[in-house]
C-alpha cells in the first residue's frame, strides 16, 4: 500500500519521535491562554443579551462606573462603526462589519448571549458587580432560532438590509437567506425519469459546538504610544492582528500578538471575540486587561456550527450506476451571514463520479450565536445525508455498500462535481482497505449493526513563512508562524532533520510572534503539515545550498562536485581526493569564517495540495429496553498521502471519529422557546467520554502528493466527514429503520424500536 | 468581605495565601500560587481539566473551596515528575503520543495516576470508567488508554523488580 516518492530513503519521516513540546506539556508548564498574566493587568468581563433578538434601546453605565474598583465600561459606541467589506484572513471569508457586530452588538442583540457591554475592574467580584448595574433597556423582538422557519416569508428579520445573492432574479425584499448556491450538471430530472432505482430522504442535524476544552482567553495592552501587544489563544496570531486591527480602526503596525499553546479549536479559534474587547477596554481604562470565558459563554457566544435541513434523491440504474442526484442543504448560519454551506455543496458529491446532478444550498440567518469553522466546515453534514441516501440505494439494490461506492467513485482523472480533475488521490485504495479488513469480515452479534460511509475534503495550501537558524554547535532552530494545535512542531522538526541530514532532536521548533516571523495564514484547513511544511523544506534546502557554496570556497572546488549527505557537505571533484567530508557542526563552528550566521527564511504560497478521502466502518451495539448506542468497534481508512509522524496522524484520524461519533449520538444545541440555549455546560452537552468509545483502529493509505517534498496531504479534517454517516447506517442496520434525524440519543432511538413494534 | 489566611501543603511544601470569599482552590492555585498546571475548562465539575489529589483523594479543585484546603495536603502536576525525572505516566503519554493540543493532559495525568495508586492493574474497561471524568476532545481517548496501561505495566513491574 505504502509507496515511496522517487528519493533517497527517509531516516526520520514516517518515525515517531516524541514531540519537542512534550516535556513541557506533561509538566503543566506549558502556557495556555489564560496562564500568561501581565503587570497591573484588570479583570475583563462581559455583559451578555438575555434575549435572542431585541432592539437595544439605551445602555445606562452610570450606576456600574460607580461601583469602587471599576476601572472602564465600554459598549459598541467605542468600536468604530465599520461598513460592509469582505476580509480575507480566516479559513474562510468574514465580513468586516459583520464580525465587528458579533463582538460587541451595536443596534440589536441577535442571539442570548451576544456581546452588549464590557467592563475592566481590579478584581473579579468588582467586575461581576458592575456588570449587574449596567442598565440596557430592550425592546424585544419576536426572535426565529430554526432553519426552515427562519426561510418563511413572514419570519422575524434579523437584518433589514439583507437580499439574497444567487438567485436568477434579483431579490427585491430581504429576508433571512443570505445567499442560495447552486450547481447543476447535465440532465439531472432526465435522468432520474430514466432512472430504474430512486431513494430519497429528508434529513436534519442540530447545531454542534467544536467542544474544545480550553475556553476562549486573552490578556491585552494598549499602551500610552500606541503600541498593542495582544497574547492569545487562536489558531493564527496574524488573523488575531488583522482581526483587531480592522475592528478597531488601528494599524497592524501598531499590534504584536504573540501565540500561546492552543486549548483545542478545530475551527472554533478561526475568529475574534474577546482580543478587540480586551483592547478597547485596555485602552479606555490604561491597563492591560485579561478576559477569560466561562464554559457558558463559549457555548452561547462561540462557535458552533449549523443545524441544518437536507433532501437528497439518488437514481440508478438496476446495476448500481448512479445516474442522477439531487440535494437540497439549509443551513443555520447563526445571527450573520456565513455557514458553511458552501463548502457543504462542494463536497457533497465529491466521492462520486455522476453525469447528472443538482445542488442548492441555502445560506440562513437566525437568532443563534454566529457559525464559526469546525473541521472540514459543512462537510459532515452534507455527507450525513449523502452517505445515508447511499446506504439506502445500496439496500434496495442489494448491493454491499462499498461495492456501490467502487462502481460510482471518482478515480484519477475524475472531473470532480466540484470542479477540478482529480489527480493522485487514493480514494479508491481507501475503499479496498476497508473492504480487504479483518473488520469488514468479521461477524456481528446480537442487537448490533455495521455502517460504512465514506468523506471528502479539499485540504488547503496557502501562505506560509519559515525560517531555518543554525546554532555554531550545528543545532537548528526552526521558527514558523502557525500555532501547534495538534503536534505540528514535531512534523516541523522532522521534515527540517530529514532534509538537513541531522538527527531530529538537534533540531528546536519554535512559533514565532507576528513580529518574529513572515505572516503565515492560520492553522485550518488541514494546511499546515503541507504548507508550513513546504516552507520548512525549502528554507532547509537553501540552508544547505548555502552550506554547499561555503564549502566549495574552503575545498576551491565547483558548487556540482560538493553534495550534501547525511548532514555533511562531501566532495566528489576527483581531483580533490583528500578532501574529507565536513559535518553541518564542523561548518557551523567556523561560519564567521565563512561569511557569517547560516540562517535562511522562505515565504510561499503553497499550492497543490492534496484532497483527502476518509472510508470509514462503525459497529454499534444497540440496548432495546433503553435505547442506548454503544458503538463497539471503529476503523477509519484515509488517504494521507504521507504520514509524516504517523502516530499524529492516527490520532488526527482518532479525534475526528470521535468527534463525529458524538456529533451522530449525543451533541445538539437545546433550546428553550425563547431562545435560551438549555444545556450550555458539559455535563447536558453530552461529548464522547473514554468509557463512551472502543479502541478506535486506523488504516493509513499512502498515495503520495507530488506537490509536497514528502508527499503529505492534509489529514486533520477527512475523519470528522463519515462518522455521522457511518453511525446512523450502522443503526440502520442495528434496528431496520433509519432514523434521519440527528442526534441519535437514547429516546429517538427507543421511540424508533417502539415505532417498529407497532 | 475579608479575605481568609490559608495555609496548606502543595507538592510537599508549606504554601499559605489569601482567599478572598468564593475563591475556589483552582483559583488559588493558578492566581495565588502561580500553580497554572490545572486548568479551567468547564468551573463546574465536568471535564476534570482541573483535577488534583486532595489528602491522596482525586478531586475537581474548581469545586473545592480554597479555605477548606486549610491544613489538608494538595498535589497538582508541578509535582509529578519528581527529581528532574518524568513520572512513568508522563512519559508513556508522551511515547503513546497521547495529547495532541495538551489542555487536558495535566488533569489526566493526574487522574491516571491516582487510577494506579487505588489499581496497579486496571483493565481497559476499569482504566475507561476510571477516566470517564476528564475530557479530552483531540484525541478519541485511544492512546491515552493505551498510554495508562503500558504505564500500569511498567509500574507493576518495577513494584516486582
Amino acid at each position: 500500500m505504502s509507496e515511496t516518492l522517487d528519493k533517497p530513503a527517509l531516516n526520520i519521516v514516517g518515525t515517531r519521535p516524541i514531540r519537542p513540546d512534550g516535556a513541557d506539556k506533561v509538566t503543566g508548564r506549558a502556557a495556555y491562554g489564560a496562564d500568561h498574566s501581565m503587570p497591573g493587568q484588570l479583570v475583563g468581563k462581559i455583559l451578555r443579551s438575555p434575549h435572542a433578538h431585541a432592539r437595544i434601546v439605551s445602555i445606562d453605565t452610570s450606576k456600574a462606573r460607580a461601583v469602587p474598583g471599576v476601572k472602564a465600561i465600554i459598549t459598541a459606541s467605542d468600536f468604530p462603526d465599520l461598513a460592509s467589506e469582505v476580509l480575507e484572513g480566516g479559513e474562510q471569508a468574514s465580513n468586516l462589519r459583520d464580525l465587528s457586530l458579533n463582538v460587541m452588538a451595536r443596534d440589536k442583540a441577535l442571539y442570548h448571549g451576544h456581546a452588549v457591554a464590557a467592563v475592566a475592574a481590579a478584581s473579579s467580584e468588582a467586575a461581576d458587580e458592575a456588570l449587574a448595574r449596567i442598565k440596557v433597556t430592550y425592546e424585544v423582538l419576536p426572535h426565529v432560532l430554526d432553519v426552515e422557519p427562519a426561510m418563511a416569508a413572514d419570519a422575524p428579520l434579523l437584518h433589514a438590509h439583507l437580499f439574497t445573492e444567487g438567485l436568477e432574479a434579483k431579490a427585491t425584499a430581504p429576508s433571512n437567506i443570505a445567499k442560495r448556491h447552486r450547481n447543476v450538471r447535465g440532465d439531472p430530472e432526465g435522468a432520474f425519469a430514466a432512472a430504474e432505482v430512486t431513494v430519497e430522504g429528508r434529513y436534519t442535524t442540530q447545531a454542534v459546538h467544536q467542544g474544545y476544552i480550553e475556553p476562549h482567553a486573552t490578556v491585552a495592552a494598549w499602551a500610552e504610544d500606541g503600541r498593542c501587544e495582544v497574547w492569545s489563544s487562536s489558531q493564527g496570531q496574524f488573523m488575531v492582528r488583522t482581526y483587531c486591527a480592522r475592528i478597531l480602526g488601528i494599524e497592524i503596525s501598531d499590534i504584536r500578538v504573540t501565540p500561546a499553546e492552543i486549548g483545542g479549536g478545530f475551527g472554533g479559534k478561526t475568529t475574534v471575540y474577546l482580543e478587540p474587547v480586551a483592547l478597547a477596554l485596555s485602552r479606555a481604562s490604561g491597563h492591560p486587561v485579561k478576559i477569560v470565558m466561562s464554559r457558558e459563554d463559549v457555548f452561547r457566544a462561540t462557535g458552533p456550527t449549523s443545524g441544518s435541513v437536507m433532501h437528497v434523491k439518488l437514481g440508478a440504474s438496476a446495476d448500481g450506476t448512479i445516474t442522477s442526484a439531487h440535494v437540497d442543504l439549509k443551513f443555520q448560519a447563526g445571527a450573520f451571514p456565513g455557514s458553511p454551506v458552501g463548502a457543504a455543496c462542494m463536497t457533497a458529491l465529491a466521492c462520486y463520479d455522476i453525469a447528472n446532478f443538482s445542488i442548492v444550498g441555502w445560506d440562513v440567518v437566525t437568532n443563534t450565536p454566529k457559525v464559526a469553522a469546525y473541521r472540514a466546515p459543512g462537510a459532515p453534514i452534507a455527507a450525513f445525508a449523502v452517505e445515508s441516501a447511499m446506504d439506502e440505494l445500496a439496500r434496495k439494490l442489494g448491493m454491499d455498500p462499498i461495492a456501490l461506492r467502487e462502481k460510482n467513485a471518482v478515480r484519477n482523472g475524475t472531473k470532480a462535481a466540484y470542479g477540478p480533475t482529480f489527480q493522485n488521490i487514493g480514494y479508491l485504495e481507501t475503499l479496498a482497505a476497508i473492504r480487504d479488513s479483518e473488520h469488514y469480515k468479521s461477524p456481528l452479534g446480537p442487537n448490533q449493526g455495521r455502517g460504512v460511509a465514506v468523506g471528502f475534503w479539499f485540504n488547503v495550501g496557502g501562505e506560509s513563512t519559515a525560517a531555518v537558524n543554525i546554532g555554531e554547535d550545528g543545532s537548528a532552530v526552526v521558527v514558523t508562524g502557525n500555532p501547534d494545535i495538534g503536534g505540528s512542531r514535531a512534523s516541523m522538526a522532522m521534515m527540517a532533520a530529514e532534509t538537513l541530514g541531522v538527527p531530529v532532536d538537534r533540531v528546536r521548533p519554535i512559533i514565532g510572534d507576528t513580529a518574529s516571523i513572515g505572516y503565515s495564514m492560520l492553522t485550518g484547513g488541514s494546511r499546515t503539515t503541507f504548507a508550513t511544511g513546504m516552507a520548512v523544506v525549502q528554507a532547509a534546502e537553501k540552508v544547505i545550498l548555502d552550506l554547499r557554496q561555503r564549502t566549495a570556497k574552503l575545498w576551491d572546488v565547483s558548487l556540482d562536485h560538493v553534495v550534501w549527505r547525511m548532514g555533511q557537505a562531501e566532495c566528489t571533484d576527483p581531483a580533490k581526493p583528500d578532501k574529507k567530508p565536513m559535518t553541518l557542526a564542523a561548518l557551523a563552528a567556523q561560519s564567521a569564517r565563512t561569511g557569517g550566521p547560516i540562517s535562511a527564511q522562505v515565504s510561499l504560497n503553497a499550492q497543490g495540495a492534496g484532497p483527502g478521502f476518509g472510508v470509514h466502518l462503525c459497529d454499534l451495539e444497540v440496548d432495546p429496553e433503553t435505547g442506548h448506542v454503544t458503538v463497539v468497534r471503529y476503523t477509519a481508512a484515509q488517504d494521507v498521502g504521507k504520514a509524516i509522524h504517523p502516530a499524529y496522524v492516527e490520532g488526527q484520524i482518532q479525534g475526528g471519529v470521535a468527534q463525529g461519533v458524538g456529533w451522530a449520538l449525543n451533541e445538539a444545541y437545546i433550546f428553550d422557546r425563547q431562545g435560551l440555549m438549555e444545556n450550555p455546560g458539559f455535563l447536558d452537552y453530552r461529548m464522547p467520554v473514554a468509557s463512551d468509545l472502543p479502541m478506535l483502529d486506523t488504516i493509513m493509505v499512502e498515495v503520495p502528493n507530488p506537490a509536497h517534498p514528502f508527499g503529505a496531504k492534509g489529514v486533520g479534517e477527512v475523519p470528522i466527514v463519515p462518522p455521522l454517516a457511518a453511525v446512523a447506517n450502522a443503526l440502520r442496520g442495528a434496528i431496520g429503520v433509519r432514523i434521519p434525524h440527528l442526534p441519535l440519543s437514547p429516546p429517538v432511538v427507543l421511540e424508533a424500536l417502539d415505532s417498529k413494534a407497532e | 468581605m475579608s479575605k481568609t489566611h490559608v495555609t496548606t501543603t502543595v507538592n510537599g511544601d508549606t504554601a499559605e495565601f489569601l482567599a478572598s470569599p468564593g475563591m475556589t482552590l483552582l483559583d488559588a492555585l493558578r492566581d495565588e500560587l502561580g500553580l497554572t498546571g490545572a486548568k479551567e475548562g468547564c468551573g463546574s465539575g465536568d471535564c476534570g481539566a482541573c483535577s488534583v489529589m486532595l489528602d491522596g483523594r482525586l478531586v475537581c479543585s474548581c469545586l473545592v473551596l480554597a479555605p477548606e484546603v486549610e491544613g489538608r495536603r494538595v498535589e497538582t502536576i508541578e509535582g509529578m515528575a519528581q527529581g528532574g525525572q518524568l513520572h512513568p505516566l508522563q512519559q508513556k503519554f508522551l511515547e503513546h503520543a497521547a495529547l495532541q493540543c495538551g489542555f487536558c493532559t495535566p488533569g489526566l495525568l493526574v487522574a491516571s495516576k491516582a487510577l494506579l495508586d487505588a489499581n496497579p492493574d486496571p483493565t481497559e474497561t476499569e482504566a475507561r470508567y476510571w477516566l470517564a471524568g476528564n475530557l479530552c476532545r483531540c484525541t478519541g481517548y485511544d492512546k491515552i488508554i493505551r498510554a495508562v496501561m503500558d504505564a500500569a505495566a511498567e509500574l507493576r513491574q518495577e513494584r516486582t523488580a
